[in-house]
């Protein structure tokens, strides 16, 4: 019995706890969807994903409590630490508020519990990717999330489009996983370690932080997960994907994927490769340029809203790159604070925008939002609130956001990268303030549209609640920034800086 | 007890009205009401805090602090000087105005208008008392998004078009203060306005330059400047030109020209040539322009740089006249607006080729026009008289040149508001002015005479602002070392060392 021979590890339950109560989820779902009948199958399997996210976030709360030094476990394959916690507390509100969302998507019955399974599973490989620790575990959460964001993309085969985006983001994210493999591949090439901090160790006591083999690995892995972030020049799938896709996908996609991929990113630059930050660095923050610049302008020509949040979200991630390129403790304590008002902008956005399309039964451009802020009060005050956060106006957490981003860049030395950020805003505010022209300056008769049959949806208590609790977060965090940013530095502080 | 609280329910009270008024269902006339009281309660509130400050002990008074990030050490940090007082009661009385004569004019969608409208209010009182750098560009912004809305929305057939050009102005402005404010905070290791103390560096300098330019406006970024005041509502044209732009002055004398002496004095002089030009330029258009709002749009410009010459004379004079003639103009031009309002409501044109002959049978329009009118035009004897006369015996003192240019405006000035009130008042009746247009009704009285009242006390008693602005007395530290905390007497350091650095002319 050569199972028996093996030496297992000992396990720490508690730090794989939030994934395990999305992978039950994901698994009670899977038997949902066989068992219960069509007709209970949606709201069972959306309380069934809703108990594992909240879970998920419970477990990870008290993993962030009873954490104070970050340390490996289970082989040193994961870490247990306050920066996995941190993220994985975001991931899971992201994943509470998508449900909202998609509660009364009009998806077929035929795979709804499926949908809410997957959405479960690709929760659980963010949380678990948040705490990798090595190139192994690293690789296998991101293929474990993107396999099944994959599926989720194309589920609604009644959409149109939605099969085109599953394929494209199949094949383009597959392409960027090739490369992080790749890269990986390279850097234990060059270094005979998997685990990040083994890494660092090697390159310093062997002298090899100039060595070819490492610095390929290491811009390849930088490629790959930077196509994850969606951060320019890799892109090239978001706008297709981000329309495609159903909203309440595209809504836990734009806010989740970034938060891990950006998290997992500072977390690998930062402990594996120390040694090498002047290469690091420079390479980030000209990607973060190239975001900015690529989703700022790209944006202002949309006139498909899902599309102009998918360029939108690309400048976000520019933004997020420069507390990374900044490298230091308060560019750490800015990403981790940056995200939290932007998960809730997003995902709330997206919603609204759901909302409009169930109204309207097509597409929701800018032209076919007139009027919507003065028939929905709560829903437009919502997105006029996010658009004037992405556009960091102050009263909203983008404000302090971005507020944070850019002191990190000054104190990194680099006031350049603080004017081209600044820059980026101004052009951002023409169309973020054009969303809201859209719904409030045209009056809804200019509007030339048959009205749905059967007049207009029913009010959606979830997809309300949903926006209603992003709002809270988006204008909470503005006045609750102490909290947030001792949270942010708790976590931060796992990292070496 | 510490009556800090009261500056703070200067900035929450118009706030919570706002939440009352977007959240309770109320019926239209009730929101108006409701939004008016609110305003009126404000004043109340300013008066007692104006009793609470005493001014000849100076320095920030009614303060209260608390932290609010303190990584960044950046902390709620409010409080009022002397020069505040005014220019927080100049905002509390222009924006109560505007409230009752939109109640009285009526508008679509009450509840939200109002409700921007208390927002606005609270804003701009923040963006006064803030001591905190970036506490004041958070009311900055604030500041913006309801007169986006007021605008945007309610604003005549060109408002998308206004909005757009304005927004874009004044956001590229305040972004680069954003980035002067990052720098200068982290560099002094606090954001906190009274902590920190001088810098330098002339980039810094002009970012916050930059915003207040755009936000005044100064020539030549005055572009946005005729379209919003033409397109707005005519009472949030009064509160665009009365009080916002007072807000850039304010900047200027609160953080370019106090945190800033060195590059003050280096760059002094192409600011003032600016403003000198603004002042010629706006009087001249002002002198041209065909319509009620265009005369008065341009004069603001006009004003706005005379102001500024007063500011950046950087003495005793200019600054005082600085701060009575932001009081004086922003009770001028929203009265004149309102008046505007009126007339357009009568005649449905600005035209002032169509307009003429209103004073015959309208005696109530006629004796508040001439009054404001003779005032704007600054007759000896009157407020605004007071003022431009420190202004220019100020800025006397730095160069002679710019006092003859501010003198040959005042000519200006009395050119285009005569233009003004004969083309309204006298002439045959134009083909807009029917019998049937009516004289001031009682309610726009009781809105519009107040803000002449004010005017006319102001004109008996201009000291009552220019003596109370700067404290008389003020502590001087020490001598060597300019430590600006914008009292006058390390102002006058400023002027000093200005003078030593041989920058009069």
């Amino acid at each position: 019995m050569i199972l028996l021979a093996l030496a297992t590890p000992p396990i720490d339950w508690a730090a794989i706890a939030p994934p395990l109560a999305l992978l039950a989820a994901t698994g009670v779902n899977l038997l949902v969807a066989v068992l219960v009948p069509r007709g209970d199958r949606r709201v069972v399997a959306a309380y069934v994903a809703l108990a594992g996210f909240a879970g998920a976030l419970v477990a990870a709360a008290i993993l962030f409590d009873q954490t104070p030094d970050g340390h490996g476990v289970i082989a040193d394959a994961i870490q247990r630490d306050r920066l996995g916690a941190f993220t994985a507390m975001i991931i899971a509100g992201s994943g509470i508020l998508a449900i909202g969302t998609s509660y009364r998507e009009p998806m077929s019955d035929d795979h709804i519990a499926e949908y809410y399974a997957l959405l479960a599973s690709a929760g659980a490989g963010m949380v678990f990717l948040a705490t990798a620790s090595n190139l192994i575990t690293l690789f296998l959460g991101l293929e474990w999330f993107s396999i099944s964001l994959y599926i989720l993309c194309a589920i609604d085969r009644e959409l149109v489009g939605s099969l085109e985006a599953g394929l494209k983001y199949l094949i383009v994210g597959g392409f960027g996983s090739a490369m992080l493999l790749f890269g990986s591949a390279l850097v234990y090439g060059a270094t005979g370690a998997i685990e990040f901090d083994r890494i660092a160790q090697v390159v310093q006591q062997q002298g090899l932080s100039d060595d070819a083999l490492l610095v390929t690995g290491l811009a390849l892995m930088i490629g790959g997960l930077g196509f994850k972030a969606s951060a320019a020049p890799f892109h090239m799938w978001t706008p297709d994907v981000y329309e495609g896709a159903p909203t309440p996908v595209t809504a836990f996609m734009s806010a989740a994927t970034k938060a891990v991929a950006l998290v997992l990113m500072l977390r690998v630059l930062v402990t594996a490769f120390p040694q090498e930050a002047r290469l690091w660095t420079v390479t980030v923050a000209a990607i973060a340029c190239a975001s900015l610049a690529v989703g700022n302008l790209a944006a202002l020509v949309q006139r498909n809203v899902k599309r102009m949040l998918a360029y939108s979200s690309i400048s976000h991630a520019g933004f997020m790159l420069i507390a990374i390129a900044a490298n230091n403790a308060l560019g750490a304590r800015a990403l981790l604070y940056y995200l939290v008002p932007y998960c809730a902008m997003s995902v709330g956005a997206f919603a609204v925008v759901a909302a409009r399309e169930r109204e309207l039964n097509r597409p929701v451009t800018l032209d076919n939002l007139a009027g919507f802020g003065w028939e929905r009060p709560l829903l437009g005050v919502s997105m006029v609130a996010f658009m004037l956060g992405f556009a960091g106006f102050p009263l909203t957490g983008g404000f302090v956001g971005k507020f944070y981003v850019f002191s990190a860049a000054y104190e990194h030395g680099w006031t350049w990268l603080v004017i081209v950020g600044v820059a980026a805003t101004a052009v951002s505010l023409y169309y973020y303030l054009g969303v809201i022209r859209a719904m409030y300056f045209r009056p809804s008769e200019e509007l030339q549209l048959a009205p749905v049959a059967g007049g207009s949806p029913p009010p959606e208590r979830a997809l309300q609640a949903a926006v209603t609790a992003a709002l809270v977060v988006t204008v909470g965090s503005f006045f609750a920034v102490q909290p947030l940013i001792d949270a942010a530095k708790k976590a931060a502080s796992s990292l070496p800086f | 007890m510490d009556p800090g609280w009261l500056t703070t329910a200067l900035i929450l009270l118009p706030a919570a009205g706002a939440l009352v008024v977007w959240i309770v269902p109320l019926r239209p006339f009730a929101v108006g009401s409701t939004a008016l009281l609110v305003a009126l309660a404000e004043v109340a509130l300013w008066v007692d805090a104006a009793a609470r400050f005493d001014f000849d002990q100076g320095g920030l008074q009614l303060a209260q602090q608390q932290s609010w990030f303190s990584d960044l050490n950046v902390s709620y940090h409010v409080g009022f000087y002397g020069f505040s007082m005014w220019l927080v009661g100049l905002t509390v009385v222009v924006l109560a105005a505007a409230i009752g004569y939109a109640v009285w004019a009526g508008r679509e969608r009450p509840r939200a208008y109002y409700g921007l409208m208390l927002l606005l209010t609270g804003a701009i009182v923040g963006v006064f008392v803030a001591q905190d750098l970036l506490l004041f560009y958070v009311f900055w912004e604030a500041m913006l998004v309801p007169l986006y809305f007021l605008v945007g929305v309610w604003g005549g057939a060109g408002r998308l078009r206004a909005t757009l050009v304005f927004v874009i102005y004044t956001m590229a402005g305040s972004l680069l203060m954003l980035a002067s404010i990052i720098v200068l905070g982290l560099s002094q290791g606090t954001f906190d306005l009274v902590q920190s103390g001088t810098n330098g560096s002339d980039w810094i300098f002009l970012g916050f330059v930059a915003a207040f330019a755009v936000k005044a406006p100064i020539f030549p970024l005055h572009a946005w400047l005729p379209e919003a005041y033409r397109e707005s509502s005519p009472e949030v044209s009064a509160v665009l030109s009365g009080v916002v732009s007072k807000v850039a002055a304010f900047g200027f004398l609160r953080i370019a020209i106090a945190k800033f002496p060195g590059p003050t004095a280096d760059l002094r002089t192409p600011i003032l040539v600016l403003a000198a030009c603004g002042l010629v330029y706006g009087s001249l258009l002002a002198f041209r322009s065909p319509d009620l709002r265009g005369v008065i749009a341009y004069s603001s410009l006009a004003q706005m740089g005379l102001i500024t010459l007063g500011l950046f004379a950087v003495n005793d004079l200019g600054l005082n006249g600085a701060v009575l003639q932001m009081v004086n103009h922003g009770l001028i031009s929203a009265t004149l607006f309102l008046l505007a309002g009126a007339i357009e409501r009568r005649t449905t044109t600005g035209e002032l080729g169509a307009l003429g002959g209103m004073a015959r049978g309208r005696p109530a329009l006629a004796t508040v026009l001439m009054t404001t009118g003779v005032i704007a035009l600054a007759v000896p004897g009157s407020a605004a008289f007071a003022g431009e006369f420190a202004i220019l015996a100020g800025v006397f003192r730095t160069g002679y040149g710019y006092a003859i240019v501010g003198a040959a405006a005042m000519v200006l000035a009395a050119m285009y508001m005569l233009r003004l009130i004969s083309a309204v008042l006298h002439r045959s009746p134009g083909p807009s002015v029917s019998e049937a247009a009516l004289d001031l009704r009682p309610a726009e009285l009781t809105v519009i005479v107040p803000l002449v009242a004010l005017l006319l006390v102001l004109s008996a008693w201009p000291a009552a602002i220019t003596e109370r602005s700067f404290a008389s007395s003020p502590p001087i530290p020490n001598k060597g070392s300019v430590i600006a905390t914008t009292e006058a007497g390390q102002l006058l350091m400023l002027s000093k060392e200005l003078a030593e650095r041989g920058q009069s002319p």
